[in-house]
Formats: structure tokens, sequence, C-alpha cells
């Protein structure tokens, strides 16, 4: 087998050494009737490359790629173009095949990335400090929920109706076992969002409330009153970023007060993928940095006093604190986060910024050119590469008529929201720098041919 | 630029004073080089990536940026420089042997990222209609059928994004379980020999912890753990191989004890490795284990993850499996998600994660298993253990193994500090190590043995590296046991010497602090 290079006299050589007479003799402990013979019945055997390679893309031939044809889709996930770049340096080996860096002295190439991602997603978030990663946007949600507790001794959050049902739901699972009350609901079909309702229903209990921007409908709204609203009462504000590319035209959360900012950073480098693996974002501001969850690099001296950069402040976590840490959180996204440290890079700020102004404006010319299909329109009255179109009937099979067309139009709000009759008109349509200005009008000209 | 080298020799320094063989101009020494941060190197003005068109005007009224946000650009060639230059100064398995304990850093197949990379993989949306991703479907239903076979359990949940996400996907299913029975226990037992991870995960889903005790040999007291079992204990957490590098004999009679006391068996599969293919641990009586994808099935470590953590699950505790998951419907795929669960799946604890779990890791891990086969899996565990068990053996004439007399190991050997010089430590060691081109093994874990050193080698590795390995760490020990005072500075020859943890700790300095 080409990844085991024990030949048959190595083994022999060193059960020898070793005093054994076969290597069932290593499997002693094992209970006899525990203890398999042969391979595993039912299972094929080994496989050559090209074999596998053959199986794999036969399958891989069962998916329509975004890249195929017209693709309009978001919902927390978003198509950007990668720069070839990114993807030839995640593969370095000494990135993609480096553990954890717990030996710092030869682990500075991840840490120094580690605090350069750290970095960027401070800035880029408007906050002070950010840790090394989470798993994913709905898995650090959550975890700022918790966080919010700890700091607040409360354990009431509001959730806006505007978060995305998935991270919605990732907290309600968690909450079951946690005893976190949540204050929860669907959105409704408006174009401005729930956050003033949120700031009048914040009480004494309340430990934190948490709004998505842009939210799950595409809809931004300015966070300051919510924010003072929040401080006020004790609370902390939660903002969750699933689209940072919007962050280079509109204002950060930290920049409006929020507390702690979450996101997916999936946009940047990551590529879609099927929806994993991603990248958590996970800011906040400085005083509250030892309640954070997850790993975080911190810069230092060598004993030569050169600079240098190690994981810190580990006291939090649970390889240190067991059953007292922040979180039970071990491994973060690293590679995930390096490739979106190196978009970023390339990108700069000048970058990001052209790349958020062209999304955006390639979203309202997508949304006034489906807008002019009678009886379509746009809920929203502000947004910034994402909007709900309002259809005259059922979005759901609409978007699998579209698929007939190969066209993929958006996610509709009847997958999102199954059980929500109210909401099953509105398609939720994302349009990136990737969309040409023919595969709007081919949408259109679908969409129109669907409708009618 | 900044110069990293403070001390770095410059032209006003006295030639005969000031420089000796390790002092540069620059800090680079040869192919050993330097690299500031972006924040030195880069301009907000620049960017490496070219647009094909103006960017237009918007208008978002006050919701427009207007301060500057800081963030550095580099143009393309730069880029690719800044993180070459960074990678040079990472150990990896593509260098050499990593033989950390409990990590399984195996050699990565990069026909695994090529696969992953294919654009039917790569470039589909979690959200697109189910027609038109029926390939994806199939791939996580044919990798959760090798993995409930491979460990003859019921069923498996996929959605769990790491190690420590398992382990809570199966807590939790402990916990729904014993909420349908109308039963509120609430502590869970684990040995102290266990990843912090599991005592973090028990108390994270609101559990009380208690320890089990083990016997001298390192294994789990059966005694003392059925003497603690009664209608509070929800379940056990154990992870088989455990981390003392032993197999626990008793595991099913543990798994009898706890499940007639009423509870439910969690097992950590961080240690998988060591028995894939040829123990089932179905066949153990256990309720749940997750499965480190980076670790048995050889998706990469990225320095630090991603990883992937799907849960086997026993007939008892499938019901409660977190959504969505996969079924096939004669030729089709099909997602269950909230919207069915209702019919399909009411039990359900809920969803974990968006979306469906790490589609990038399954298709790695399937083109692994693949490529195994039956037949290869079972060779993976035994030449792990071979190799765990050429180590120990080649070194107990120099270093103490607390539990060489317990049998032989499994994945990996632990040693400890037990006759190191009077001021030397394992800590020692291990950076006596980096000067001789490895990573060090897992050190100060599992926290039963003063001083651990857990080695495990792994499958991937050959007898000649073996051979050289075992040299090399037996010439540190012997260093280490007669005091060698140069020990105790190393590493000497790394990109940095030992690093100031405490001040990082004291003063933390988490992002870069010049201007935005």
């Amino acid at each position: 087998m080409r990844y085991l290079p024990l030949t048959t006299d190595d083994r022999a050589a060193m059960l020898a050494t070793i005093g054994a007479s076969s290597i069932d003799e290593l499997f002693v402990d094992v209970p006899a009737a525990a203890r398999l013979d042969g391979p595993i019945a039912g299972l094929p055997m080994q496989a050559s490359e090209l074999a596998v390679e053959r199986h794999m893309a036969t399958l891989s031939r069962r998916n329509r790629a975004a890249g195929d044809g017209p693709f309009f889709l978001g919902a927390g996930a978003y198509r950007h173009h990668v720069p070839a770049s990114v993807d030839h340096l995640i593969q370095r080996g000494e990135f993609l095949t480096a553990y954890t860096p717990y030996q710092p002295e030869i682990a500075q190439g991840t840490l120094q990335m580690l605090f350069e991602f750290q970095s960027q997603v401070a800035r880029l978030l408007g906050t002070d400090v950010a840790n090394a990663s989470m798993y994913d946007g709905s898995t650090a949600c959550w975890e700022a929920i918790v966080m919010a507790r700890r700091v607040t001794k409360r354990a009431k959050a509001l959730l806006s109706t505007g978060l995305h049902p998935h991270y919605r739901s990732v907290a309600r699972t968690m909450a079951k076992y946690t005893g976190d009350v949540l204050v929860d609901g669907d959105p409704a079909l408006e174009a401005g969002t729930d956050w003033a309702a949120l700031a009048a229903s914040i009480d004494k209990e309340t430990s934190c409330v948490v709004v998505q921007y842009p939210d799950i409908l595409g809809r931004i709204d300015d966070m300051t009153t919510l924010a003072e609203a929040c401080q006020t009462a004790g609370a902390l504000l939660i903002a969750v970023v699933t689209e940072p590319v919007a962050l280079g035209l509109i204002k950060s959360p930290g920049e409006m007060g929020a507390d702690i900012v979450v996101g997916e950073g999936q946009s940047l480098g990551v590529g879609l993928q099927f929806g994993g693996p991603y990248v958590g974002l996970f800011a906040c501001k400085t005083k509250y940095v030892r309640q954070m969850p997850g790993r975080l690099c911190g810069e230092t001296v060598d004993a030569n006093d050169k600079r240098g950069f190690v994981l810190t402040l580990s006291t939090r976590e649970q390889h240190i604190r067991r059953e007292k840490a922040t979180s039970n959180i071990c491994t973060n996204s690293g590679l995930c986060a390096l490739a979106f440290s190196i978009h970023m890079t390339l990108l700069g700020e000048a970058g990001l910024r052209r790349l958020a102004a062209i999304n955006h404006g390639r979203a309202k010319a997508a949304a006034a050119e489906l807008a002019k299909i009678p009886g379509v329109s746009v809920l929203n009255d502000r947004f910034f590469n994402e909007f709900t179109l309002l259809l005259p009937t059922a979005a759901r099979p609409v978007v699998h008529k579209l698929a007939e067309k190969d066209i993929l139009g958006g996610v509709s709000l009847g997958r999102l929201y199954p059980d929500n009759t109210g909401l099953e008109n509105g398609l939720v349509v994302a349009v990136t720098e990737t969309v040409t200005e023919g595969n709007i009008a081919a949408f259109a000209t679908a969409l129109k041919e669907v409708l009618a | 630029m900044t110069a990293l080298n403070r001390a770095g020799w410059r032209p006003e320094m006295n030639v005969a004073g000031g420089a000796d063989d390790n002092v540069t101009f620059t800090g680079n020494r040869a192919l050993m080089l330097e690299e500031p941060l972006i924040f030195e190197i880069g301009g907000t003005g620049t960017t490496g990536v070219d647009f094909d068109e103006a960017a237009p005007a918007a208008d978002l009224g006050s919701l427009m940026r207007s301060e500057p946000i800081g963030l550095p650009g580099l143009s393309e060639s730069e880029t690719v420089r800044h993180y070459t230059r960074l990678s040079r100064q990472n150990y990896a398995i593509d260098l050499g042997l990593f033989p950390l304990g409990s990590c399984t850093m195996k050699h990565n197949p990069r026909l695994n990222e090529k696969v992953a990379r294919m654009p039917g993989f790569a470039d589909v949306h979690p959200l697109q209609p189910q027609e038109t991703v029926q390939g994806a479907y199939a791939v996580i239903h044919e990798l959760a059928e090798w993995l409930v076979t491979l460990t003859g359990m019921h069923s498996v949940a996929m959605s769990p994004k790491a190690g420590a996400h398992g382990e809570l996907c199966g807590i939790l299913c402990i916990k729904a379980a014993l909420e349908a029975r109308g039963e509120d226990r609430r502590v869970i037992l684990v040995p102290e020999s266990a990843h912090g991870t599991n005592p973090a995960t028990a108390a994270f889903a609101g559990f009380t912890v208690e320890d089990i005790p083990a016997t001298e040999e390192g294994r789990v007291n059966l005694e003392a753990l059925k003497a603690r079992l009664g209608p509070d204990v929800a379940g056990v957490m154990i992870t088989n191989p455990n981390t003392c590098g032993l197999f626990e004999r008793d595991m099913k009679a543990i798994s009898d004890a706890v499940h007639a006391a009423g509870g439910y068996v969690y097992c950590d599969g961080a240690n998988f490795n060591a028995i894939v293919g040829r123990v089932r641990p179905g066949d153990l009586g256990v309720d749940a284990m997750h499965i480190n994808l980076h670790k048995t099935f050889s998706t990469p470590h990225g320095g630090g993850g991603p990883g992937s953590g799907p849960v086997v699950l026993s007939e008892a505790l499938a019901p409660f499996a977190p959504l969505p998951f996969v079924t096939q419907q004669g030729q089709a795929f099909r997602l269950i998600e909230e919207e069915s669960a209702g019919e399909d799946h009411p039990e359900t604890f809920g969803r974990m994660t968006a979306f469906h779990g790490q589609m990038g890791m399954f298709t790695r891990a399937l083109a692994y298993i693949l490529s195994h086969g039956a037949d290869g899996l079972k060779q993976v565990a035994e030449d792990a253990v071979l190799n765990a068990n050429y180590v120990l053996r080649s070194l107990t004439d120099v270093l103490d193994a607390p539990f060489a007399a317990s049998g032989p190991c499994m994945h990996e050997a632990l040693f400890s500090d037990k006759g190191l010089a009077e001021g030397f430590s394992t800590l020692d060691i291990a950076k006596g190590l980096i000067d001789e081109g490895y990573h060090p093994m897992t050190v100060y874990f599992p926290l039963v043995v003063h001083g651990a050193m857990l080695v495990e080698p792994t499958e991937t590795e050959s007898k000649a590296v073996l051979d050289q390995f075992i040299g090399a760490l037996r010439s540190i020990a012997l260093r280490a046991k007669n005091g060698d005072p140069a020990l105790k500075s190393a590493p000497h020859f790394a990109p940095r010497a030992r690093l100031d943890e405490t001040l990082a700790a004291r003063k933390p300095v988490l992002a870069w602090e010049g201007a935005r």
C-alpha cells in the first residue's frame, strides 16, 4: 500500500526487537471476542490512486458546480473570486501539514500568520482584539452568547429575527441544555429591522442582544442606538457578520458600539465547499478578552530578545482548565484562517473597498432588473450584495424550475423557514463580483418565464 | 522596514568586537529568513488584485464606511514571498517525523487535496436545490457507511466540526436520551488521564464531572468505577486506547456495568488509529464515539484545523442524532433537515452547526479510506502499533516507561521524566529534539504521569526514520541524565530560541497596535 513504508522484513526485524512473535501479540489486550482476524467483511479492498480519483470524479460530476452557470446563492455562504496564489500558498506543506503551534520555536510561520489574522479581523470588525478563529459563524455565534452570560452573569439572550435561521437553530439546540433563555422568532417581510423593538425589550435579565448585519434578508441598519440601549441596561451587543466583504463598504459593528462581533469568514479565501470547512471570526473589546473562547496568539520575545509569537492566555482553555474552561473548543480553523488572511492581504484596504463597491453595484443592478418583472418587488430599501425578492407565488418551486433552466437563482425562504407560510414568497438573492451582466439577464429572463 | 534583528551587525560597529558567526545585518542566516509583519511592509493603498471595473458610486447614507480600516495590502509577488518565507519557519509532517502523542500526525496524501478541489465538491453551495448536489450527498452517505461499518455501530452523525464538537454531539445525545426516559442524571465520570476536552465538554453541556481512578498499570479501575455507578450517573467518557497508550482491557465489562446502572458509554475516538480495521468499538458496548477525520483518516491538520468529528452512535442513541443528515431512497439521496424531521427523525436534539458539516474533509477522508480499503486500514492499525512498540522497547533502558510492564502499548509510547539529572525536565528533552530536526512528542500529557512524554510515530514512518529518531532521543535522554547544560538553552538552531510565554500572558499583545 503506497502510504505504508514498512516492508515485510522491517516488520519481522521490529517484532524481534520488541520480543513479540507476531503482530497479534501486540493486540493481546483486546478481548478475543472483539479481535478481528481478517479485513472487515463486506468492504472493498485497497485501490490505486487512479481508481480512487476516477470514483471521486464520477461523484463530483453529479453536482452542478456554482461556476457552471448563473449563480445567485448566499444566505450565509458567498461565492467570491479567490486569487490563485491563495490556494497555492495554503498547500505549502509547512502550513498544510503542521499541527497546532504548541512548540513555538518551530511554528513561527503559523503563529505570525495567526497574529496577522487576528489583527486583520479585529480591524475589519472594528474591535480591539480577535481570536485565532472558531469552527464557523454559527458556532461562534453560540459561543458569543455563552460568553455574554459569563460576562454579565445573566442568562437571557434576545435574538433578532434577522439572524440566520441555522445560527438561531444552533443556539436553540445548545440553550436547551445550558439553561440559557432565548427570545427569538421568524423575520417579518418588512424593509426595516426589528432592532428598535429589541432595544425596547431589554431588561435586567438580558445578557445580550444578537443582531446580524447584513441580516438574513440582506437588510442593513445602524446599530448605534441599540448599542447604547444595551450599554445602559448592562447587556452586551453581539453582532453577527456572515458576509465580511460588506465591511469594505459599510461601517463595522465595532465602530457602532458592538461589544462582541462574530462572523463567518468563508467569503474571503475559503470558497463554498458545500458548507465547510469554514472559518469562524470572533472579536471583542479588550476588557472581555479573558472571557473569550478559543485560541489566542500573542507577541513576545525569545531568549535572544528577538520578537516572536506564542499561543497565550491559555488558562481559559480546556487543556489547562478542563471542566472550568471557557469553552470545550480545541481545534480551530487554522488553514481556513490562513486562506482568509492571504486573501485579505492580497486585497488590502484599497482592494477590499473596491471589491465591496463592485459587489454592491452589481447587486443594485440585479435588483433593478429583477424588479422589472411583473409581480416581483424588492423588499429591502438598503442592502449590500444580497436582497430579498418578493414573488407573486411561493419561491421554493420557482427555485427548482429555475434549476431546470440551469439557473441557481437564490435561496427560498421556504427552504429556510419551512413552517412559516407567511414567508414562502420570499427569495434571497446574492450577487457578487463573480456574477456577470449576462448572468443577470439570463436570470431575469428565466424568472419571467417561470412566473408567467 | 523594522529591523527584526535589533542586535544585528551594523557598519558602525567595530567588526572585530561586534560580529560573531551568528550576527548579520538583516537578521537572516542564509536560508533561515526573517520576515516582518504585513503591517510593517504593506500599505493600505496597495492591492495585489486587479479588477475589471472601477468602483461604482454607492450611497448608503450614514452606514457608509468613512474611517480608515487599517488593512495593509501587498502585491501578488510580495504576498507569495511573505507567506512562503513564513511557511519556512514551520515544522511539518512533510519535513519529518512529527511524533505528537494523541495527535496522529501521519502523511497527508495529495490525492485527497486534488479530490477536494474538484469543482463539483469545492464550488458547490450548501443550500443548492437537492437535485443539483446528489454527488455531494453521495459522498456523505458513502463515508457514513464506511464509518458505521468500521466501528460496528448503528449510525453516524456527520455534522460535528471537530473532535471536541463531536464529543459535544455524543454528550447531547446522551442528555436527550435521558430526558426521553424522564431521568435527570447529572454526573459524567471521566478518568484523570482524559483529554481536557472531555471534562470541558461535559461541563459545557451542563453535567458535573467526577474523576474515575486508574489502576497502577494505567487503566480504568473497574471496581472503583462500578462502586461509583448509580442513579445520578449519566454516563462515562473513556478514551480507548487510552492516553497512556494502553488498550482498556475491561472496556466491555465497563460498558456492561454502565449500561446495567442505566448510563451510557461515550468513547473518545481520538486514538482510533490504533485499532481501525482490527477492533470495532461497537463490539465493546460503546454508545457514542467521535472520529477525528484529521487524525485517523489523514485530513491535514493545517496548523490547527479545520478538523472534522463525525460521531458513530449505538441504536440506543441514534434517534437523538443531530440534524441534518443524508438518507438514501433508491438511487436518490435526500437531506433530512428541520422541515421533515417531525416525521423522519422526531427525537433529534437539534442542529449543531450551519449547513451540513465539513464537506471538504469528507471528500479527503473518503479518498483516503478508498485508497486503503478494509485490508489497508487493518494494516494501518498494525503498523501504527508496531512502530510505537518498537520505539517503546528501544528506549526503556534510557527513559522511564511507567507502564512498560502493563503489556504492549497501542499506537503511542509513554515515558516519564524519572531519572533525569537535577534541574532537567521533559521540556529540555523536547527542546533538544528540535535541534535534532524533529518536532517534539506530546509533553506533560497525560497528567497522571510526571513529566509525561507521549510518542506517537504513526504507521507512515519507515524503520530507518524510527531508528534515527530513537538514536536522537537516546542521545538527548543521556544528555539530560548527565546534566549537559547546553540542553537547558536548546533549541539553538531553530528560527527562535525559547520564547517568553510569561511575558506574553502578563502583557498580552494580541493585535498589531499601529495606527489604523
